[in-house]
C-alpha cells in the first residue's frame, strides 16, 4: 500500500498543453505505471484533441465522467490556478495536486474557504495538495508531479516536507543507505495550502506499509508544531524530524505580525524543541536524516 | 513589497478612511511650503523610511512654528535613522511627510493580516495603540483582540463591533470605528495586502476616529494585478544586491557571515545555511537559484555573492532534479573563470547526471573542492577559510 495514490490511480492533468504541463506529463507517463495512470487532460480550447496519446477534454467534470479519473494535477499559470483548483473540487475529485508556484494568497484564501463551505454543506471533500509543491510519488507505481523519479526506491519509509529539493535530499539519503520509500509527499511552501504535515502524518500512521517517517519543516506558521502534538498522542511509528531555517533572519520573509498571530512559536528552534518534546528524533544536521532513521528501525 | 507611510495613507484615504491632511516632501523648502499650505499652528514632521520605530529613533517631531518645521526637517532629512527594525547602520531618510497636528485623546491599534492556521483574514485590535505591538503581545496578550474573517462574508458588523467594544471605543465613536475597521478590511482584500496596520488609530478630542499611521505590506505574487501599487516601490529602501539578484530571478538575502552559498530550492538553501553554522561558520547570504538555472544565472549569482567583501569562501549545493548536475557544473566553471574566483570553492552535487557534473568540475583545472554530503561540504569550506 501507500498513501493517497497507487498504480491504479487515474489522473487528469489541468494545464496539460502549457510548456510546464507538457514537459512533466511526459516524465510522469514514463515513470512506472504512468502510461496507464495519466488518462486525461483539460483545456476548453483544445477539447477533442490529443497530446502524448492523452485525450483532452473541455472540463474536469467531463474528463472525470469519460475516464473515471479521481485525481488531478494542476500546472495552470498562477492567475488561473485557484480557479482550476475550484474546478477540480466542483467535479468532486478525491484529490487535486497543485504544482503552480506564485498564486496570489488572496486567491488561495477564497478558494480554501469555498472548499470548506462546500464540505460543511455536506458536499464531497476534495483533498488539496499544494500549491507550490513538487507533488507526490509512490515509488515504482506512480509519480504525480515534478520530482526526479530515478532517485526513489520502493520501500517502507514515508517522507513529508514543505520544500521540494529538501524532500529529494531526504529521499536520496534513504535510497543510498538501502531504505526505500512508501510514499514521498511535498506539501508545498505557500502560507495557505491544502494538506498539512498533520494530515500526511495521519495517513502514514494508517498505512500498514509505512514503518517510519521523516518529517521536514521550515520556519514560519504553526503546522509542524500541530503535527508534533498530534503525533505525540497518536503516532505509532518512529519519526525523524528536521526544521530548516535556524540561521534564517527573523522578519525577512514573514512579517512580525504573522509570527505574532501564530503564537511566536514558529522559529526553527521553537519547532525543533516541540518536536523533540513530542517524541521525534530531531536533528540539526540535515545530512544525517536517513542515518538517524535507520537507527530507529527494529 | 513595502511602501511608505504617506503612500499607505493615500491608499487608506482612497478607501474612505479618515487620515490627517499631509504632504510628502523631498527638501527642507518643500517641508516649509507644505506646512504653510496646510495652515494651523501645529505640524508633525515625519521621516519616511520602510521601518517601524521611527519616533523612538528621533524621526518624528512635533513643530509649533515655521522655524521649528524648518529646523526639524533639516535635522531629519538625510539622517541615518536607526530603529529596532533597521539594523545598527540605520536607514538614510530621503523623504518627509509633513502633516497637520492631531488632537489625540486615545490611541488604538488595528490591523488586518492573513492567518495561516485558520486560513482566514485575522482582524486584530488593541487598546494599547502607539506601542510596539510585539511587546504588547508578549507582556499583555489579553489586550489584543482578534476576529477571523471568511472572505465570502467579509468583516461583519457584529465582528467589527466586537473589536470596537473590546478595545473600549466610547459609544459615541463606535459607528465610525466600525466603519473604519470595515474599510480597512476592504482595503486589505482589494489591494492584495499581506499586512495592513494602523498604529495608532486615534480617538480625537471631538470624538472622531482617524488613522495616524499606516503600514502596508503587499503579496508579491499579486503585484501583477496592481500596477498602482508597484508604482509606489522605492528602490532606495531596498538592498541593492537583492534588487540586482531579483533582475535575474534569483532569491537573495544578505546575511552577516563569511561563507557565500548558492543552492537550488529555498528549503535546501536554508538547510545549507544551517549546516554551515552547525560546522562552525556563518552564512554570508541566502541564495536560491530556482529550478531553471542557466550558466548566466549562476555567473550572476557568483558576482552578487562576491560583491560582499566579507565572503571568504563559497559553498555550492545543488540537488539535480529536472535541472541536471552537468548543466550546473558548466555554469559554475564558467562563473569561476569569469569572476576570476580567488576564494575557496566547495561544490556538492547530487542527483541527475551527478557523475558527469563532477567530471566537468575535475577537468576544469580549477581548484574546486568536491564533496558528497552537505555536512562534508560544510566541513571542507569551514576548514578552507580558516
Amino acid at each position: 500500500m501507500s498513501i493517497f495514490i497507487n498504480k491504479d490511480t487515474k489522473v487528469i492533468t489541468q494545464g496539460i498543453t502549457g510548456k510546464t504541463g507538457q514537459f512533466h506529463t511526459e516524465k510522469c507517463q514514463e515513470y512506472a505505471n504512468g502510461k496507464n495512470c495519466f488518462v486525461a487532460g483539460v483545456n476548453p480550447k483544445k477539447a477533442g484533441e490529443k497530446i502524448f496519446d492523452i485525450p483532452i477534454f473541455g472540463s474536469v467534470k467531463e474528463a472525470k465522467a469519460q475516464t473515471g479519473a479521481t485525481v488531478s494535477v494542476i500546472y495552470v499559470p498562477p492567475a488561473g490556478a485557484a480557479d482550476a483548483i475550484w474546478e477540480a473540487c466542483e467535479a468532486d475529485l478525491d484529490l487535486a495536486i497543485c504544482i503552480t508556484e506564485g498564486i496570489p494568497v488572496r486567491d488561495m484564501l477564497v478558494v480554501r474557504n469555498k472548499m470548506k463551505a462546500k464540505e460543511a454543506a455536506g458536499g464531497k471533500k476534495t483533498l488539496l495538495l499544494g500549491p507550490n509543491c513538487p507533488g507526490l510519488i509512490t515509488p515504482d507505481e506512480i509519480k504525480i508531479g515534478i520530482m526526479p523519479g530515478h532517485i526513489h526506491r520502493k520501500g517502507r519509509i514515508g517522507v513529508v516536507s514543505r520544500s521540494g529539493t529538501l524532500t529529494y535530499e531526504a529521499v536520496a539519503q534513504l535510497t543510498e543507505i538501502g531504505l526505500g520509500q512508501s510514499s514521498a509527499v511535498g506539501i508545498g511552501g505557500d502560507p495557505i495550502n491544502g494538506l498539512k504535515h498533520i494530515d500526511v502524518m495521519r495517513a502514514f500512521n494508517d498505512d500498514p506499509d509505512t514503518d517510519a517517517v521523516i518529517m521536514i519543516g521550515e520556519i514560519g506558521g504553526p503546522d509542524e508544531a500541530e503535527a508534533a502534538v498530534w503525533c505525540k498522542a497518536n503516532m505509532k511509528k518512529p519519526i525523524v524530524g528536521f526544521i530548516a531555517g535556524v540561521t534564517a533572519p527573523a522578519g525577512k520573509r514573514m512579517g512580525h505580525a504573522g509570527a505574532l498571530i501564530s503564537g511566536g512559536a514558529d522559529t526553527a528552534d521553537a519547532k525543533l524543541a516541540i518536536m523533540e518534546e513530542c517524541g521525534f528524533t530531531v536533528t540539526r544536521n540535515p545530512s544525517e536524516m536517513a542515518k538517524l532513521l535507520k537507527g530507529l528501525l527494529k | 513589497m513595502k511602501i511608505h507611510e504617506y503612500q499607505g495613507k493615500e491608499i487608506l484615504k482612497k478607501f474612505g478612511v479618515t487620515v490627517p491632511r499631509g504632504i510628502p516632501c523631498f527638501s527642507v523648502d518643500e517641508a516649509v511650503k507644505a506646512a504653510e499650505a496646510l495652515g494651523g499652528k501645529v505640524w508633525v514632521v515625519k521621516a519616511q523610511i520602510h521601518a517601524g520605530g521611527r519616533g523612538k529613533g528621533g524621526g518624528v517631531k512635533v513643530a509649533k512654528s515655521m522655524d521649528e518645521v524648518r529646523a526639524y526637517a533639516g535635522q531629519i532629512l538625510g539622517m541615518q535613522l536607526v530603529t529596532h527594525q533597521t539594523g545598527p547602520a540605520g536607514q538614510k531618510v530621503r523623504r518627509l511627510l509633513v502633516e497637520e497636528g492631531a488632537d489625540i485623546k486615545k490611541e488604538y491599534y488595528v490591523a488586518a493580516l492573513t492567518d495561516r492556521a485558520s486560513q482566514k483574514v485575522a482582524m486584530m485590535a488593541s487598546s494599547e495603540g502607539g506601542m510596539d505591538i510585539e511587546e504588547v503581545a508578549h507582556k499583555t496578550p489579553e489586550k489584543i483582540i482578534k476576529v477571523f474573517v471568511d472572505p465570502a462574508t467579509g468583516l461583519t458588523d457584529a465582528q467589527a463591533r466586537q473589536l470596537a467594544d473590546g478595545i473600549g471605543v466610547p459609544a459615541a465613536s463606535q459607528a465610525q470605528a466600525i466603519d473604519t475597521l470595515k474599510k480597512l478590511y476592504t482595503c486589505y482584500m482589494e489591494t492584495d495586502a499581506s499586512l495592513a496596520e494602523i498604529n495608532p488609530m486615534i480617538l480625537e478630542g471631538n470624538g472622531g476616529i482617524r488613522a495616524l499611521d499606516a503600514k502596508f505590506n503587499f503579496d508579491s505574487n499579486a503585484l501583477y494585478r496592481h500596477p498602482e501599487i508597484v508604482a509606489y516601490r522605492d528602490l532606495d529602501e531596498e538592498d541593492a544586491d537583492e534588487i540586482e539578484a531579483s533582475k535575474f530571478d534569483l532569491a537573495y538575502i544578505s546575511l552577516d557571515g563569511n561563507i557565500g552559498c548558492l543552492v537550488n530550492g529555498a528549503g535546501l538553501a536554508m538547510a545549507t545555511m544551517d549546516t554551515i553554522k552547525l560546522f562552525g561558520a556563518e552564512p554570508a547570504n541566502f541564495l536560491d537559484v530556482g529550478g531553471g538555472a542557466t550558466t548566466e544565472k549562476v555567473t550572476e549569482a557568483f558576482k552578487i555573492m562576491l560583491k560582499n567583501p566579507k565572503v571568504k569562501g563559497i559553498l555550492v549545493n545543488i540537488f539535480g532534479g529536472i535541472m541536471k548536475c552537468d548543466t550546473i557544473a558548466e555554469g559554475v566553471v564558467a562563473a569561476a573563470k569569469e569572476t576570476h574566483l580567488s576564494v575557496p570553492l566547495v561544490v556538492r552535487m547530487k542527483g541527475t547526471n551527478e557523475d558527469l557534473g563532477k567530471k566537468i568540475l575535475k577537468e576544469s583545472g580549477l581548484p574546486i573542492i568536491s564533496a558528497d554530503s552537505m555536512a562534508e561540504a560544510a566541513t571542507k569550506i569551514v576548514a578552507a577559510v580558516k
